[in-house]
This record gives C-alpha cells, structure tokens and sequence, in this order.
C-alpha cells in the first residue's frame, strides 16, 4: 500500500509537471505520519492534508522553478519507528525538511536526530508544551501547544457553565497526556476550580469504570480528560454509561471524528479547544476547505494543521530566494510573518512554536461546532 | 462503592470466563496454550464482521463462538498433536502455541487492517432506557448479560466435564493419557474437544470483552492474556472453579485499587498480590493437593 501510495505520488507529480518545460529544482519534504497503530486517526487526516498543500502549492506557480514532493512514511505510533523513518529520511531520501511525526511522545525520541542532521523539521501536531522546539533551532512547530490552547479553552467553558469542582482523569504513560495534565492542572488552580479527583490509566487500557466511578463519586461539574482518541472514546463512553450527564472537556487528543464514529451519542456535549476555527471565512481557510471539498474529502484540525506545515515550508523557500536546502528552509522560517493559512494569520514566535488564535468547539448533533 | 463492586464483578465474569478456557487445556494437557488470546481477538472480528453484514448479535454470537472453537480443533491439529509424542512436548507446545498466535494475529491484520474498530450503534439496545439502579450503582442490561452468560457457561462446562461420557474421558486423560487409552479411551478426540471447547469459552469471552468495551483491536488479546494467566495460577492450575472464584477476586481487587490508591497502582499492587499469594499458598485457591505421581 506505502507502494502504491509512492506510486500514484509520482505520478500525480508528474501529470503536474508536462507542460513546464523548463528544468525544475524538486525540493523533497518527508512526512513521518502515523497511518497505523493508535494515532491512525490523525494521521489519516495528515496524509490528506499534505498531499492536496503540495498539489496547491505547485500548481499556484508561487514557487518559481521549485516543485515539492511529498514522501510520506508511516512512524506506526511509536518511537522505534519514528526513529527509523527520520533517519530514512535523512540519510537516503535526503529530504530538505521534515514534517511530523505524528505524535509529541514520537518527536521526542525522531526529532534530535534532526537536529543533529541539521535537517528543519516543522511539527504539525505535537503539542507537548515542553521538550519539542527546545531540542534545538532546527525544531519548529505549527501547531498549537497545549499550554496555549487548554487554559483559554477552559476560561470559555467556565463562562459557559460557572463550575467550581472539576475531576480530572489522564493517561499517564504518554509524554503528550501526561503534559496536558499538567496544563490543565495550572490552569484550574488559576480559575481558582477545586480538583475533587485525579485518575489515571495507561494506553492499553480499555476499562476506565472503576477510576470513572470513583471520580463521578466525588460530585464535580466537570469531568476534564487527558488522553488520545481512542481512549478518550472509551472514557467518554463509559462515563455516559455510568449516568454522566454533565460537560467533559478534552486536550488536543479529542479533535478528531474518530472520537464521535466511536463514542457516538455518548459524545455529545463534549468540550475541546481547537487550533481551528473551522467556520471562518478568512480567504486562506475557504481556500483550503475548496481544496479538501474537491478531493472528496473531509477535514479536521489535523489535516488544516497539516496543510500549513506545508505552506510555511513553501513561504520559507519563497523569502529566501526559492532556493530549498535545508539551510535555505530554517533560515526562511526565521522570516515568516503574516502568512494567511486556514489556521489564520500564522507567524513563529521567539520558540519557534506556532502563533495564532484559537477557539472552543462542542460536539453538538454529532459533530464539532464552534462555541461561540 | 456498590458501583465498585458491579464493575469489578462484571471485569471478574470476563476475565473468569477467559481464564476458564485456558486454565482447562492446562488441566488436561499440562500446556499453556499461549494462541488462546489469539483467538478470543480472532472470534471477536468474526462477530463484528459477521454483524457488519446485517446479522443480529444474538446469531453472530454463537456462529462466532463455534468459529472459535473450530479454530481450536485445527490448532490442536497442527500445533499441538504432531508435538504430542515428544519428551519435551510441554515447553515445544508452548512455543508452537505461540507461533500460532503471531500468525493468528498477522492473519488479522493483514484482513481488519491495525486500526481500533468497533461494534456499530445499535448492535445492542443501549443508552439510559437499559440501565438500571442496583445497589446504589447504575448498571447496563448488557453488564448483567455478560455477568449472567459467563455464569450460565460455566454452569455447562462444568456439567459437560462432571456429568457427561466426554467429560468422564477428558478427566480421565488429564489423569493419565496412558491409563485412559488401556481403559479404551479414544485420548486423540478427548483432547481435541478440550480444545473445542476450551477455544470456544475464549472466543466468548472475546465477543462479550468486544461487546462491552467496544475497543477492537488486534492486539487487543495481550492485556487479558496476562491477567488470565495470573488469574488461573491464582485459581489452582488447571482448577475450574479455581479459576471462577481468582477471576472475579481479580476484577475486585483490581477495581478496588483503581478506587483507593489510582490507576496507577492496579497492575503493580494485583500482580505483588498475585506473587504473596503463591508464597503462602502455592498451589492457588483451589488448586489440587500435590498431584500423584505414576
């Protein structure tokens, strides 16, 4: 199947290229997604997001005598795998930047080999607040981290439902979960919330009952989870099942449809924070929802995230003079500002994480809407 | 606390009735069959798949059971009987069960792919309308279903080893191969419906795991695995109701230190258990005094 994918990537490139007689310079950006294991669900979103930026980009002409081609390689939700993709990609593709992998607890592991490669790589959906962008100047990223997403996240909620007493489950065996709590632990002591109750689980985890009962035990107004998709399709079931009415609110783990395809009617009144604000009509977003809408396909945080990796990648190229080494690429980071992209008008901070606004979605009528 | 106990009763029917497969071809053959878990995720497939095409659960269930069986009856074939008359058939057995389980698995993911699927809605009648308040807890019919078949299937297990010719035979072999087939024992298809039966119990237990979870994964067998393993050293290798009484005792104690102590500490404080209780009393809850040798 990774064949065929290549394959059709090929071709696809080259259908694109008949037609341009002159010699172009192809500028390879390597993609370490998670296309099996228990990120599949994002990663799906991420493949599609970069092959339709890549199709746009080249087609739009922006990058005069530069082509990009994505290689795109599945890390399988781990860190071993991760670690071979990248060097893969380093030492063989020989590719002029990197995006992924797929998951915070992968980068972690992936990512300094990059840096010590010297090879850009841009996270699309990491957002470990700590430990991605520190492992040094070739680490940047587009996606929001926790810490800026998850207290704004949580204000808006607070204003919405007026909770005092909260319970607070995560898994702690992920570097990602574990560092969502940690946010979310700060930010309610700052809205001056009581914490009735901390659980936890581990991913391979499928039972969630007992911690469930003794949280719910304890009387909070909200039950607020740490976890990745599938766990988070468990807990949010099991917690229906055993009478919770009241809101979750979740981390950047449960901005996926995976979550409503498993959880179902149990998802309903489920809180996230999201990167993306989806109904908004900036030009960049309603360019990108043409894009995906044409390909039959329909997108969701990861897959907007995605797609902007893959503009500043482009942007970076164009500001330092369409030519596309790896030096070529960090140095032009350094010079995106105001880019329109569906996330907004994106720029890299001082840490080299992405900076844009966010917003607060519900699961309402079995899908996300934004909260206004 | 009484909804502790419910999800720890309900945890315990699922592990017991995974345990007594396990624990029954251990008693008959002296063999850990590791594929065990292989096909409770295997069975499990089957009956999403088998719902998939618009069969109702009440005739995927049975024709996924009797899948699961059936796929014993071949394992036994081909991973256990040509090993059988070898002098180190036990640690040879094990580690063809466990060639059998990697390519169950493979097999599995080759067709369903890696990723976690699910019954569809509506498989069983859910929501608030089938719950009911028991105990100061809240429980789904489709607990007390699966609390309620795990007890009805040990209720004929043991009647079919107890009260019926099959099970005279397969006593008899665990026993002593040899003195059963002087007595005229046919030994090759008493350990063949062990298995049958054995496999088919797991593969239950994997469509009510499936059903109450509704986490399906490939890999979803290795979890329980373990904790069947403990469960039937807990209950007496080889013993049935061994293996009932240390299935549920382990839902309890797991949930109960998921409530008191945190998630954290379930494994690490049910495992040290598991480990303090062989060092006092070796031979489990009900395992058999010090077996006789011929």
């Amino acid at each position: 199947m990774r064949l065929a994918g290549r394959i059709s990537l090929f071709v696809a490139a080259s259908l694109l290229t008949t037609g341009s007689a002159t010699a172009e310079t192809v500028v390879k950006i390597g993609a370490a997604l998670s296309l099996t294991g228990p990120a599949a669900a994002y990663g799906a979103q991420q493949k599609a997001g970069i092959l339709a930026a890549v199709e746009e980009v080249n087609k739009s002409g922006a990058l005069k005598g530069v082509k990009l081609e994505a290689v795109i390689e599945d890390d399988a939700s781990t860190k071993e795998q991760g670690i071979a993709v990248f060097q893969r990609f380093i030492n063989k593709d020989k590719v002029s930047a990197i995006i992924g992998p797929t998951l915070s607890n992968t980068a972690t592991a992936a990512d300094p080999l990059a840096q010590g490669a010297g090879v850009p790589v841009v996270a699309v959906s990491n957002t470990l607040p700590k430990g991605i962008t520190d492992i040094g100047d070739y680490i940047w990223r587009v996606s929001l981290t926790e810490a800026q997403v998850i207290p704004s996240a949580l204000k808006a909620a607070q204003a919405k439902f007026g909770f005092k007493r909260a319970a607070v489950i995560y898994g702690n065996d992920d570097a990602f979960t574990q560092g969502g709590y940690g946010v979310m632990k700060s930010a309610l002591e700052a809205m001056g919330t009581t914490t009735v109750g901390t659980q936890t689980f581990a991913k391979p985890d499928k039972d969630y009952t007992a911690q469930l009962t003794s949280l719910l035990a304890a009387k909070p107004e909200i039950l607020v989870v740490s976890a990745l998709v599938e766990n988070a399709s468990g807990i949010v079931a099991q917690a229906r099942q055993l009478g919770w009415q009241g809101p979750i609110f979740g981390g950047n783990g449960f901005n996926s449809p995976k979550l409503i395809a498993n959880a179902g009617p149990a998802a309903e009144g489920v809180y996230v924070g999201t990167a993306w604000n989806k109904p908004s009509t900036d030009a960049a977003n309603l360019a990108f929802q043409k894009a995906m809408a044409d390909r039959n396909h329909e997108p969701d945080q990861f897959c907007a995230q995605a797609y902007t990796g893959v503009l500043a990648i482009a942007e970076a190229i164009k500001l330092s003079g369409g030519k596309g080494s790896r030096d070529d690429i960090k140095a032009g980071f350094l010079k995106v500002k105001g880019l329109p992209t569906p996330l907004g008008t994106f720029a890299f901070n001082k840490d080299r994480d992405g900076d844009h606004g966010a917003a607060l979605q519900v699961v309402k009528d079995g899908k996300f809407q934004i909260v206004k | 606390m009484g909804q502790q106990v419910i999800n720890g009763l309900f945890l315990g029917s699922i592990y017991a009735l995974f345990a007594l497969g396990y624990t029954l071809v251990f008693g008959v053959l002296d063999i850990l069959n590791l594929a065990h878990a292989a096909v409770f995720m295997l069975a499990t497939f089957v009956a999403v798949a088998l719902v998939g095409h618009g069969l109702h659960i009440l005739a995927a269930l049975p024709l996924a059971v009797l899948f699961a069986g059936l796929v014993g009856l071949v394992l036994e074939r081909v991973a256990f009987r040509p090993l059988r008359a070898r002098t180190d058939s036990n640690i040879s057995g094990l580690i063809s069960s466990l060639a059998a389980a990697t390519i169950i698995e493979a097999v599995v993911l080759e067709i369903w792919g890696p990723n976690i699927t699910r019954f569809p809605f509506g498989t069983l009648p859910d929501g608030p309308a089938n719950q009911l308040q028991l105990f100061g807890g809240t429980v789904s019919r489709l607990q007390l279903a699966i609390i309620a078949v795990a007890v009805l299937l040990f209720l004929v297990l043991t009647w079919l080893v107890k009260g019926t010719r099959l099970g005279r035979e397969v006593r008899a072999v665990a026993e002593s191969p040899r003195a059963a087939r002087v007595l005229g024992v046919d030994v090759d298809r008493a350990i063949a419906a062990a298995f049958f039966i054995s496999s088919a119990l797991g593969g239950a237990a994997g469509v009510l795991y499936g059903l109450a979870f509704n986490s399906i994964s490939p890999d979803m067998g290795r979890g329980v695995e373990l904790k069947g393993l403990a469960v039937i050293i807990l209950g007496g290798m080889g013993s049935m109701p061994g293996a009932v009484l240390a299935g549920f005792a382990l839902g309890l104690i797991e949930v109960l230190v998921v409530a008191n102590l945190g998630g954290s500490w379930r494994d690490a404080i049910s495992f040290a258990g598991l480990f303090l209780f062989l060092v006092l009393r070796p031979r489990g809850l009900l395992g058999a005094a010090v077996t006789r040798e011929a």
